[in-house]
């Protein structure tokens, strides 16, 4: 009886090609955001550049930065432009790494959130609200009030590698907690203990730490985009490709891992390396935002969930991408609202981050509890 | 050699076992299930076949290969399961949540093919689930969910489909509606099911074995014939306060206790209500004169005394010293019901019964509405 069916229902994926239509409209809508948001905000500052100058700036240094690249370049032209102007250098070295900086970090970091969600089996899951991000920064205040009396220079690549111990150390504490607690408003709870253990161990360290030591660690923990440039930029845009693509290569059992572990044990994943993985793209997408950015709140949580209402799927294929993207807008505006609204004054990129993100993770608590599935 | 078989296997969450000796056997298009009490360890037992525990000792052979030592991806083609515990896939469409069943035969970008896409259409229409295909999951009712899961599992194409309480959370229509489904498909696509059930009744008319499950090894195991005899099910599940009819698949509460007060005559089920308020209000009583083949006689056991209960041999006159005996009972009454059962040349006694009630001036109720309402308060006080 079931062969019948075949002739009656002729397309198999009538819904298919309507979420993709969604998908590749959210996609271009976002792209649309971002360029739009690229152009504002270098437009944007103390000395305002006119779009059509910043157009035509970008267009040289592309031009010539890939002649660069061709055999034969000739690196001086580039140099001479990018020092040919207060416009053209506030452009190059200022503003332009420093947006880019952000949609990159922003990005990571909605795909570490969508990724530890995707672990939790819980939309309200995040680096921050396990005390993840306070966790790196405990071990990025050790490390800087330790080896500043030893390096004068601390590189970008220490902060990494402390940011990234302190999100795993935390990281395997909550793991542990969450073998033995199965209600996830629980585990939170701990996150947010977890999370205020690390900063008062952190406070307590800074007290005793002597004004020099702790300079970089106040300005970075207050998290901020501002010490972007194009070396950290390369650098950090190297580790999130990798962490992106990583999480697209596990888009597939992500998608049998929607119906829980049990069932996606039974489809054949490997329940142990795929959730390994999970926590160890997750921590390295989110100790690479860490390490540059500071702590950074509820983008984690509130973009993921923002990515899945646009689209009206959570399929991983879709979803990865889209929030990469959707967190990159997200983070550039925020930090664009961060450097504008009081300027000269600064606000910490969190301040701003939290004024939007938790609003969007207060609604999808309470939607979620009129459902009863927290919990 | 049986498709599925175990062969003293020991299942158990630590290392000590829970249960052990365990030898199961089901061949392709076979129905197993498991019955017993809460607790018991079914869902222990399943969850080890399907590979989710760790055996902890013994043999599982699938396909004459042991089961531990197969690759994921090979167990996931041969192997299917629907879990009794509740999903919440969000914002994932019914046709989604079926096609995860073919991530085993899916490359590395998990793409579907045609063919794919043609197996998942195939799996909604074999339950009647075509009309759910784009409808979100987290919407349905449970019978609704439970048919989609179904699909699931049968769109991984398995050879054995394990199923833990598919019954739960479903109403009776769907309850019927999904073992008839089970039954089909282990007909038409020969699948071995393997399931859990708490409804005795349904899992004696469904199963070809049933395995009854209680204590540190397996009870019994047999047809649904052999294993459901006498008193088993009230054994199995220590029922000591009321009763399970295997014939009639019915449940009765627990007898009401002390002396009988009133006496019901009654036969041809006309009995039955009767019985059963009387038990409600607590009331004991005693009850007359049924033929042995009565078809309320099983009711009336389950809820009288016995020395309150006169039985009359079948196809024949009510003998005298039945008559004789239900007439010492209804002197002593406080009250007669006349459940107004039809009165013919066989049960022409109980009549009398009723002549006598009326000689001695014992009330007698017409039915058991009367008895409630005008009765009742002279009785219970």
């Amino acid at each position: 009886m079931g062969k019948k069916s075949l002739s009656t229902f002729p397309s198999a994926s009538q819904e298919m090609p309507q979420k993709l239509w969604r998908f590749w409209i959210v996609m271009a809508g976002l792209t649309l955001m971002l360029l739009w948001g690229v152009v504002l905000g270098v437009n944007m500052g103390s000395v305002s550049i006119g779009a059509g100058q910043v157009f035509s700036l970008i267009g040289q240094a592309l031009r010539l930065w890939i002649q660069n690249l061709l055999p034969g370049g000739d690196p001086q032209p580039l140099q001479q432009l990018l020092a040919s102007s207060t416009e053209s250098r506030i452009l190059f070295s200022i503003r332009l790494p420093r947006i880019l900086l952000s949609a990159v970090l922003g990005g990571a970091l909605s795909v570490s959130g969508l990724l530890l969600q995707t672990f939790f089996q819980n939309p309200i899951a995040g680096p921050f609200v396990l005390g993840i991000s306070s966790g790196a920064k405990l071990v990025v205040g050790i490390t800087l009030i330790f080896l500043s009396g030893y390096l004068p220079v601390i590189s970008s690549g220490i902060l990494m590698l402390s940011s990234f111990a302190g999100s795993l150390l935390i990281m395997a504490v909550v793991l542990l907690f969450s073998q033995r607690v199965r209600s996830m408003s629980v585990l939170l709870v701990i996150g947010i203990m977890v999370g205020y253990i690390c900063s008062a161990v952190t406070d307590f360290s800074i007290t005793f730490a002597s004004e020099h030591e702790i300079v970089n660690l106040t300005s970075w923990s207050m998290g901020s985009f501002s010490g972007a440039n194009w070396q950290n930029l390369s650098f950090s845009a190297g580790i999130c490709l990798a962490g992106f693509i990583g999480a697209l290569l596990l888009h597939k059992p992500m998608t049998a891992y929607a119906l829980g572990e049990e069932y996606a044990r039974s489809l054949g994943v490997p329940i142990k390396a795929f959730r390994a993985a999970l926590i160890l793209l997750s921590s390295l997408l989110s100790a690479c935002v860490t390490a540059f950015a500071g702590p950074i709140s509820f983008v984690g949580i509130a973009v993921p969930h923002i990515t899945r209402s646009l689209l009206k799927t959570s399929r991983p294929l879709l979803v990865i991408p889209a929030t990469f993207l959707c967190g990159a807008v997200f983070c550039l505006f925020c930090d664009l609202i961060a450097r504008t609204i009081f300027a000269p004054t600064e606000l910490a990129i969190g301040t701003v981050t939290s004024a939007f993100g938790a609003p969007v993770v207060i609604y999808m608590m309470l939607k979620r509890r009129s459902r009863q599935q927290l919990a | 050699m049986a498709y599925l078989q175990t062969q003293n296997l020991s299942v158990g969450y630590t290392e000590r076992p829970l249960i052990r000796d365990i030898c199961l056997s089901v061949e392709r298009g076979q129905i197993l299930t498991l019955i017993g009490p809460n607790g018991a360890g079914k869902s222990t037992i399943l969850k080890t076949l399907t590979r989710q525990l760790q055996k902890l000792g013994g043999v599982i052979t699938l396909d004459g290969q042991d089961l531990h030592r197969l690759p994921p991806q090979s167990l996931a083609r041969q192997l299917s399961v629907v879990l009794t515990g509740r999903i919440h896939p969000e914002l994932m469409t019914c046709q989604e949540v079926v096609a995860t069943g073919r991530y085993p035969y899916t490359g590395l970008m998990g793409r579907l093919t045609e063919s794919d896409r043609c197996i998942v259409r195939d799996a909604l229409e074999q339950v009647h689930g075509l009309e759910l295909a784009s409808r979100q999951f987290d919407t349905l009712s449970d019978g609704q969910r439970q048919r989609v899961l179904l699909a699931r599992a049968l769109c991984q194409q398995p050879q054995v489909m394990v199923l833990d309480e598919p019954t739960a959370y479903l109403d009776i229509r769907y309850k019927i509606e999904l073992l008839n489904l089970l039954r089909q498909l282990a007909r038409e696509r020969g699948i071995a099911v393997v399931m859990s059930l708490h409804e005795i009744d349904l899992a004696a008319k469904v199963s070809d074995t049933l395995v009854c499950v209680k204590g540190e090894t397996i009870e019994r195991l047999g047809t649904p014939e052999e294993i459901l005899t006498g008193d088993a099910v009230g054994a199995l599940y220590d029922i000591s306060r009321g009763s399970y009819d295997l014939l009639m698949g019915s449940v009765e509460l627990e007898k009401p206790s002390g002396e009988a007060k009133i006496f019901v005559v009654g036969g041809a089920g006309y009995g039955i209500p009767c019985y059963r308020v009387l038990q409600k209000h607590g009331v004991a009583f005693s009850a007359g004169i049924l033929m042995e083949n009565d078809l309320e006689v099983e009711v009336a056991k389950a809820l009288t005394q016995p020395q309150n209960l006169i039985l009359s041999p079948a196809f024949e006159p009510i003998s005298r010293e039945s008559y004789q005996a239900a007439a010492s009972l209804v002197s002593r009454s406080e009250g007669i019901i006349d459940a107004g059962t039809p009165v013919g040349s066989w049960n022409r006694c109980n009549q009398e019964l009723l002549a006598l009630a009326v000689a001695k001036k014992i009330p007698v109720f017409a039915g058991w509405r009367q008895w409630m309402y005008s009765g009742l308060k002279n009785i219970v006080k």
